[in-house]
C-alpha cells in the first residue's frame, strides 16, 4: 500500500512540520501487515483468542490469514505481544517496568503510547506503535520505561515538554510522549490543539471538573479580587460557545486564556481555519502547506467572515470595539458570521457605545 | 404434583409484582416466561433508561403501557468535561412527545445530560394532568420561559430540581407563575440559575407550600433574604443557601442563627457561595443535626472550615474544597465517625504549584478515622502507593473511589514508581468496589489487577494510563460487571477492542478518546456487531469513508442498542452504514 495521504491528524504539524507523521502511518497503514503481525504473535505467545471472536483487522473483502489455535493463558496474565517484545528487548534490567515482580511477560514493555507527538528528530524507522511488533527498535523503547528514574515534567509547561521530548529522543528511545496536541493554549483551544506553547496551557477536559463548577469558581475569583481579598486562586475560566456559519459543529473557548483580541482572533482562526478553506473533505487538505497565517487572517478579516458576539443584553455586536475586559465581562457567545450578514451590526455598535458613554 | 403456578390468576401475580420495585428484579421477572413478561409489563410503573439511544421511545411505549415515572440519560459522562461537541444529541423531545400521547398519567420525568427545549417543557406542563416530579440534571437547551410553563400549569408539582443544568436565564419572573392556590411543592432546586428570582415570589411560594422539605436557592439570593425565607419554611430538611456573604452585621448573624434553629428538621446544608468566615458559626447551633454538608463552593480558609466541620459530629456526607487541607481532614477523621462520603475539590486546578497543604495524607487520615467511609472523590497533587495501600487496607468497604491527581501521569512521589500497586491494592481489598477513577502514572499492570480483582466494578474512568492494548484487554475480559468504561488519552487500540467485541454488548457504553483505535476497526466493529452503535465523532478531516482505514479516530462512542442507528446524528458523528 502506498503511503497514504495523511492529513496532519492533530494539526500539531503546523508547529513542527512533521515528516514523521507520515512514517508512522506506514506502520499501521497496511492492514495486511497488521494481520500478519498478529499471526506472528499468535505463533509465539497466546491467548487473545482472536479467532473465536472472528474479528480481525483486515482489508474489507479479504480474510486475514487463519490464526493458529491459541494457547491457554497462564495465571500471570495474557501476553499479547509478550514474547516477541521480550525477544527484541536488549535490556534485562530487573528494575525495568517500574520495580514489579517479573511474573508478567510484559515486564520490559513500555510500548509507546502516544500517537501524536513527534518531532523532526524522531527516527521514523523506530516503530512507534505497539502493533509493530516486528520492529526491533521497540526494545530500545522499553529501555525508557525505567520507572525509577522516570519523572515527567508538568504537562502544563509545554515548552519544557517539547524540549524534554527532543532530548529523550536523542537518547535513542521513544518517549512516552505527552499529549501535547491535547494542550490548549492561547493560540488554539482546539481538542487537537496544534500550538506553540503558551503561558497557560491546559489539557482539554482535564482535570475533570464540571463546567458548572468551573464557571461558578471563575466568577468567584473575580469577585474576590474586587473585594481585595488578595485574589484567591480561582478557576479563572469562562467558556463561551463559538459557532461559525457553515461549520459542522460548535466549539467552546475559554476567554480567560486570552489577554487581548489578537490572541482570541488567531486562536479562532486556527480553530476554524479548515472550514474556511474550501472543504476539508477527503483529508487531502493540509492546512500547513499552502495557506499562510496572514492569508488566513485576510480571509477572516476581509469581507468573507466577521467575528461577532452576543452580549449580556442579547445584542449581537462586532468584536473589537470595547476594551478587552469589558468584552470578556459581557460576552455570552461568539459567532463567526459571513460578512454579508454582519452589515447591520456596525450602526448598533455605535449606538450602544454612544449610550454607554 | 399440582400445577399451582398455572392456577394463579394474573391479578394475583400482578399484586405480588407490585411489591417489587427494583429495576433489576423487574427485569428478571419479565424473563421467567411469556405470561410473566406480559403481566409484568402491564404493571411496570417506573423505568430507567441509562442510555436514551439504547431503545426508542416507541419501543418503550409499546412495551410498558402504564408508566408513571421515567428516567433517561443522554450524553456520555465525559460531556461534563467538554469532550463531547455541542449538538451531539441526547434530545429529550422525541421522548416527551411519545409520552405525551401514551401516558396521560405520567407523574415523574428525570433527565440527565439531555437537551430539552421550552416547547418540550410546555408540552410536559400541558400533557400530564398529575405531573409531580421534574428533575433536570446537567441538562440544557431550555430557558426560564419553559420553567414558567411548568410553574403555571403543573398543579400538583412536588419536585422541581434543576441541578447543574444550563438554563438560559431570561428573567426571574417565571417563579411568579406558580398560582396562588399552589400548595404541593416539596422540593425546589434552582441553584444553577444565574439571575435573581423575585424574593417576593419566593416568599409567597414558600408560604403557600407547608410541605416544603428541600429548598436550594441560587447564588443571587442574598443572605439577608435567607432569614425571611427560612422563617416561612419551618419543615425544611435540606437547604441550599445563596451567597453566604454580607456586611458583618450582628443582628443578621443572630437572625440567621435563630432561623436555622427554627428549622427543626434541617439536616443538610449546601450553597455557601463566597462563604464569609464571620457567618459560618451561625450554623453551629444546629451542627450536631447535620448529616450532609456541601461546602464545595465555600472559598473560606482552613481554620473556619475545620471548626465548622469538627462541630458536625453526625456528618455522613462532606463536600469541601481543598482549603480544608490535611489538617482539616485529620480533624474530620477525629470528629465525624459516621462519615460515608467525602469529596474534596481543587481550588486551583490549573495552577502549576500547589496552593494549599492538601496531600494524600488527608485522605489517609480520613480512611483511618472513619469506618463508614465508602465513597470518595479526591483531587490532589501527589499520591503514593503506600498511601493507597493503606487506604485500601483501612477501608475494604469502599464502593466508590475516584482519585484525581491533577498532573497527568504523575508517579508515586516517594518512589517515582507508577501507582499500579496502589490502585491494585484498592481493587484487591475493596471487594465491593463499583466505581473507580484512575489517575497518575499507570502501566498495563494496574489493568491486570483491575481485571483480576474488580469483579463488581461497574464503572471505570481512565485517563493518560497504560502502555498497550493489553491494558484494555485486561479490563474488558476481566471485569464481569462492567457497564461503563470511559477512556481518554491511552494507547489502547484495535486489537483489544476487536478481541472483546462481544463484551461490548454486555455493557451500556464505551467511550474512547485520543486513543489508538483506527477507522478500520470501527468499520469492522460496526459491520459485525449490528446491536452496537459504533459512533465516531469526526473532526475537520472529514468522514472516515474518505480516510485510509489505518487512520486513528479521535473520539469513539460505542453503546449497545436495540433501536438501530440513531436518527438524529449530527453531521460530525459517523456510523458505519454499509459495505
Amino acid at each position: 500500500m502506498s503511503k497514504p495521504l495523511e492529513h496532519d491528524y492533530i494539526g500539531l504539524a503546523a508547529a513542527s512540520g512533521n515528516p514523521s507523521m507520515e512514517k508512522h502511518t506506514e506502520k499501521i497503514s497496511s492492514p495486511s501487515s497488521a494481520s500478519s503481525t498478529l499471526s506472528s504473535e499468535k505463533e509465539n505467545s497466546s491467548s487473545l483468542n482472536f479467532k473465536e471472536t472472528e474479528l480481525r483487522l483486515g482489508l474489507p473483502g479479504t480474510d486475514s490469514p487463519p490464526l493458529p489455535p491459541s494457547e491457554r493463558k497462564s495465571g500471570s496474565g495474557i501476553s499479547l505481544f509478550g514474547k516477541d517484545l521480550q525477544s527484541s528487548h536488549n535490556s534485562t534490567d530487573t528494575n525495568a517496568n517500574n520495580g514489579f515482580s517479573s511474573s508478567s511477560p510484559l515486564k520490559n514493555t513500555n510500548v509507546v503510547r502516544a500517537k501524536r507527538v513527534f518531532s523532526d528528530a524522531i527516527d521514523g524507522s523506530s516503530g512507534k506503535w505497539g502493533f509493530s511488533v516486528s520492529d526491533k527498535k521497540i526494545g530500545s523503547e522499553a529501555d525508557f520505561g525505567k520507572g525509577a528514574s522516570f519523572v515527567k515534567p508538568p504537562l502544563v509547561a509545554a515548552e519544557a515538554s517539547a524540549n524534554y521530548e527532543q532530548k529523550s529522543i536523542k537518547d535513542g528511545g521513544i518517549v512516552q510522549e505527552k499529549k501535547k496536541p491535547q494542550v490548549s493554549s492561547v493560540a488554539a483551544t482546539n481538542e487537537h490543539g496544534s500550538t506553540p506553547p503558551a503561558a497557560k496551557a491546559q489539557v482539554v477536559g482535564w482535570p475533570p471538573i464540571r463546567s458548572f463548577r468551573k464557571n461558578s469558581m471563575a466568577s468567584n475569583s473575580t469577585k474576590n479580587n474586587d473585594e481585595g481579598e488578595g485574589g484567591k486562586a480561582g478557576y479563572g475560566c469562562l467558556y463561551v460557545k463559538v459557532s461559525m456559519d457553515g461549520a459542522p459543529y460548535l466549539r467552546k473557548v475559554d476567554l480567560k486564556t486570552f489577554s487581548n483580541y489578537v490572541d482570541l482572533s488567531s486562536a479562532l482562526e486556527k480553530m476554524f481555519s479548515c472550514f474556511t478553506i474550501g472543504q476539508c473533505s477527503s483529508g487531502g487538505l493540509a492546512v500547513k502547506d499552502g495557506l499562510s497565517e496572514s492569508s488566513l487572517r485576510d480571509l477572516l478579516h476581509g469581507s468573507e467572515y466577521v467575528l461577532t458576539y452576543e452580549d449580556k443584553d442579547g445584542d449581537w455586536m462586532l468584536v473589537g470595539d470595547v476594551p478587552w475586559e469589558m468584552f470578556t465581562d459581557s460576552c455570552k457567545r461568539l459567532r463567526i458570521m459571513k460578512g454579508s450578514e454582519a452589515i447591520g451590526l456596525a450602526p448598533r455598535v455605535v449606538e450602544k457605545s454612544r449610550s454607554q458613554n | 404434583m399440582p400445577r399451582i403456578a398455572y392456577a394463579f390468576p394474573d391479578e394475583v401475580l400482578e399484586h405480588v409484582f407490585s411489591f417489587i420495585h427494583s429495576d433489576q428484579d423487574r427485569n428478571a421477572i419479565s424473563l421467567v416466561c411469556k405470561s410473566w413478561y406480559e403481566i409484568e409489563r402491564w404493571c411496570r410503573r417506573s423505568i430507567f433508561v441509562g442510555n436514551c439511544y439504547a431503545v426508542s421511545p416507541v419501543m418503550v411505549v409499546k412495551r410498558f403501557p402504564k408508566l408513571r415515572s421515567i428516567s433517561l440519560k443522554g450524553k456520555p459522562h465525559f460531556a461534563d468535561f467538554n469532550l463531547v461537541p455541542e449538538d451531539w444529541g441526547g434530545y429529550a423531545c422525541p421522548w416527551i412527545e411519545a409520552m405525551a400521547s401514551a401516558y396521560p398519567w405520567l407523574e415523574e420525568i428525570r433527565l440527565k445530560r439531555m437537551v430539552l427545549t421550552d416547547e418540550s417543557l410546555e408540552l410536559i406542563s400541558k400533557s400530564f394532568k398529575n405531573f409531580q416530579v421534574l428533575v433536570l440534571s446537567s441538562c440544557e437547551g431550555f430557558s426560564t420561559d419553559g420553567l414558567a410553563a411548568i410553574a403555571a400549569n403543573c398543579r400538583n408539582l412536588r419536585e422541581l430540581d434543576l441541578r447543574e443544568s444550563e438554563v438560559e436565564d431570561l428573567s426571574g419572573h417565571w417563579l411568579s407563575q406558580f398560582p396562588d392556590s399552589f400548595t404541593s411543592l416539596v422540593s425546589l432546586n434552582i441553584s444553577c440559575l444565574g439571575s435573581e428570582v423575585s424574593t417576593c415570589a419566593l416568599e409567597r411560594l414558600l408560604a403557600g407550600c407547608p410541605n416544603l422539605q428541600s429548598l436550594r436557592l441560587n447564588r443571587a439570593v442574598p443572605l439577608e433574604k435567607l432569614v425571611n425565607l427560612l422563617g416561612r419554611s419551618p419543615n425544611l430538611v435540606e437547604l441550599g443557601t445563596g451567597a453566604y456573604t454580607s456586611e458583618m452585621q450582628p443582628d443578621v448573624f443572630s437572625d440567621l442563627s435563630r432561623a436555622f434553629v427554627g428549622c427543626k428538621q434541617l439536616k443538610s446544608l449546601s450553597g455557601f457561595w463566597d462563604a464569609m468566615p464571620y457567618y459560618l458559626p451561625a450554623v453551629y447551633p444546629i451542627s450536631s443535626r447535620l448529616t450532609s454538608l456541601n461546602l464545595s463552593y465555600a472559598t473560606t480558609e482552613s481554620p473556619y472550615l475545620v471548626k465548622l466541620v469538627s462541630e458536625c459530629r453526625n456528618l455522613q456526607r462532606l463536600w469541601v474544597m481543598d482549603y480544608i487541607e490535611d489538617s482539616g481532614l485529620e480533624a474530620l477523621a477525629v470528629s465525624c465517625k459516621d462519615l460515608r462520603e467525602l469529596r474534596v475539590f481543587p481550588s486551583d486546578p490549573f495552577g502549576l504549584e500547589p496552593n494549599v497543604a492538601l496531600t494524600e495524607r488527608g485522605l489517609v487520615s480520613v480512611s483511618e478515622g472513619c469506618p463508614e467511609l465508602q465513597s470518595v472523590l479526591y483531587f490532589c497533587r501527589q499520591m503514593s502507593n503506600a498511601a493507597l495501600v493503606t487506604i485500601a487496607r483501612n477501608r475494604p468497604n469502599m464502593t466508590r473511589f475516584r482519585l484525581c491527581i491533577i498532573e497527568p501521569r504523575k508517579p508515586d512521589y516517594l518512589t517515582l514508581q507508577p501507582l499500579d500497586a496502589g490502585f491494585g491494592a484498592i481493587v484487591e481489598h475493596c471487594k465491593n468496589l463499583r466505581r473507580l477513577s484512575l489517575s497518575g502514572l499507570l502501566t498495563d499492570r494496574v489493568f491486570e489487577y483491575i481485571g483480576s480483582y474488580g469483579k463488581k466494578l461497574e464503572m471505570l474512568s481512565v485517563a493518560f494510563a497504560g502502555d498497550s492494548d493489553l491494558g484494555l484487554h485486561y479490563v474488558l475480559s476481566g471485569c464481569d460487571n462492567l457497564r461503563k468504561l470511559e477512556v481518554r488519552d491511552c494507547p489502547f487500540g484495535d486489537k483489544a477492542l476487536l478481541a472483546n467485541a462481544a463484551k461490548l454488548e454486555t455493557m451500556r457504553s464505551l467511550w474512547m478518546s485520543s486513543c489508538n483505535v483506527s477507522f478500520g476497526a470501527c468499520k469492522l466493529l460496526g459491520q459485525k456487531m449490528p446491536r452496537l452503535n459504533v459512533e465516531v465523532i469526526i473532526d475537520e478531516r472529514g468522514p472516515p469513508d474518505s480516510m485510509p482505514e489505518s487512520c486513528l479516530v479521535e473520539k469513539l462512542y460505542i453503546y449497545r442498542t436495540v433501536a438501530g442507528p440513531r436518527m438524529d446524528m449530527p453531521g460530525f458523528v459517523w456510523r458505519y452504514t454499509g459495505p
